[in-house]
């Protein structure tokens, strides 16, 4: 499974960088998020999180 | 449909629950409105987040059938009443001054505001009004310095901004107050143009006025909007969490024991969710035939989602929503919103509730409100809810 951010949907609300922050960051630039280069594995459960709590639904999981 | 059509919004019997008679009639249901036109009610928890992610709910309040709650002159806009791809447009040029990163870095700032706010009021007899002489300060302090708005001028954008979300108030009344306020902004960003400053606003002329992707009106619209919703909402959750809190010591006690960080986050969650200040509706209009939760909504019919409702909806929080509860997992809640419009400033409001509330109860262990529940004058009449006032009270030898 992999996370994908749909960028031009994402709002910036930070939901997914307070359900998991390791996962996800904000770019300092425009505040849109994305997946941490650096993310550990794991993180099943604070992942569901963010994708149940993101506003803009601009979060997925995509099977690879 | 056989039931009674209800007039909405309707009146609560308890200051801290949501009127009763919201989800009478189901989850989803007519209401009769302010202006005498009729609109559907959505109250369940699951309905509403649906209904806040569906492109085809509008929240242009000049669309025919938009559910006002009162008809004023239109002469401003901003991305709250905006839909995509206008709405995200703008959004876009703010976002970066709200990130969960950005505001967590304001910290040691909104502390330092925290304590001098709590020197000068503890300075005083042993009383204070906990509400102007710290819950509304607090956030007004800090959203001017982001925005880049003289704090000194706060007696006048507060008496603006109050005006305009009270709901009784004349609509003269509120037309001059918005006229004044954006008036009064415009100015700001109109200095800005010859000399930016390192603010919000001086950011907004640098990267979106000067290159003309927004007009200095279309600004101070935005700003206007920024601090509005910058200091009422977070001024109320202080002043009401702090009330809320008062009445149940044992949490309280628990709280103030603790140096658990996570505690206390998931208690401003909590807070937010059961006391829901956005209290009358998140409004929209179908621009097509929709269908929610087995309502049949038709083009032109206003909605109004009732978020107070939902945050208290029995199948969507673990044990009895109706009960404060501090170690609730409450984050899903629907208190900032749901949808493209979920509030911008939220990380902001939390860091400052954090703070706040962590601060308050720690420096001041006997803080007690000094009135009983009928003589606090509840904001009934408002669109964000909360305390007028409130009196407290503290033992001057303990808390020295």
């Amino acid at each position: 499974m992999s996370i994908e951010i749909d960028r031009d949907t994402c709002v910036g609300a930070g939901q997914c960088v307070l359900a998991a922050p390791d996962v996800f960051d904000q770019t300092e630039d425009e505040g849109i998020s994305f997946v941490r280069p650096d993310a550990p594995e794991g993180r099943d459960g604070e992942i569901a999180d963010a994708v149940d709590r993101c506003p803009a639904r601009a979060i997925a999981l995509v099977d690879r | 449909m056989s039931e009674m059509v209800r007039e909405y919004p309707m009146a609560r019997t308890c200051p801290f629950d949501p009127p009763a008679e919201q989800t009478e009639n189901g989850p989803v249901s007519k209401v009769r409105i302010e202006t005498g036109a009729t609109a559907w009610l959505v109250t369940g928890y699951q309905e509403q987040r649906e209904a806040l992610v569906d492109p085809r709910l509008s929240s242009d309040f000049r669309r025919e059938g938009y559910p006002s709650r009162i008809t004023t002159q239109a002469r401003t806009r901003s991305f709250i009443s905006m839909d995509n791809p206008e709405h995200q447009r703008q959004r876009r040029m703010l976002i970066k001054y709200f990130t969960v990163k950005r505001i967590e870095s304001m910290r040691p700032a909104i502390q330092k505001v925290v304590d001098n706010l709590l020197d000068e009021m503890l300075d005083g007899s042993g009383s204070a009004d906990l509400v102007s002489q710290f819950a509304l300060p607090l956030p007004s302090l800090v959203i001017c310095d982001l925005l880049g708005v003289p704090y000194a001028d706060h007696d006048f954008f507060q008496r603006c901004s109050s005006v305009q979300l009270t709901m009784s108030a004349p609509m003269a009344d509120r037309e001059a107050a918005r006229d004044a306020l954006n008036g009064y902004l415009l100015s700001l960003v109109e200095s800005a143009v010859d000399n930016p400053g390192d603010d919000l606003i001086g950011d907004l002329v640098v990267n979106q006025v000067r290159p003309g992707h927004l007009t200095a009106g279309e600004v101070a619209d935005m700003c206007s909007l920024l601090l509005i919703a910058g200091h009422e909402t977070t001024a109320n959750m202080i002043a009401l969490g702090t009330l809320a809190l008062l009445r149940h010591p044992d949490q309280l006690a628990e709280l103030r024991e603790s140096d658990d960080r996570a505690l206390m986050a998931s208690a401003v969650e909590e807070l937010l969710r059961y006391l829901t200040i956005v209290h009358q509706g998140l409004r929209r209009v179908a621009v097509e035939d929709i269908e929610i939760g087995g309502a049949q909504v038709a083009a032109g019919d206003g909605v109004i989602i009732s978020a107070d409702a939902g945050n208290r909806a029995p199948d969507a929080f673990d044990g009895d929503p109706d009960e404060l509860d501090i170690h609730r997992s409450a984050r899903h809640h629907v208190a900032f919103g749901f949808g493209i419009h979920q509030c911008l400033g939220q990380a902001l409001a939390r860091l400052e509730l954090d703070i706040a509330y962590s601060t308050l109860f720690r420096r001041v262990p006997t803080l007690a409100v000094d009135a009983s529940l009928d003589e606090i004058d509840f904001k009934d009449d408002m669109f964000v809810y909360g305390v007028r006032a409130l009196p407290v009270t503290w033992n001057t030898e303990a808390d020295r």
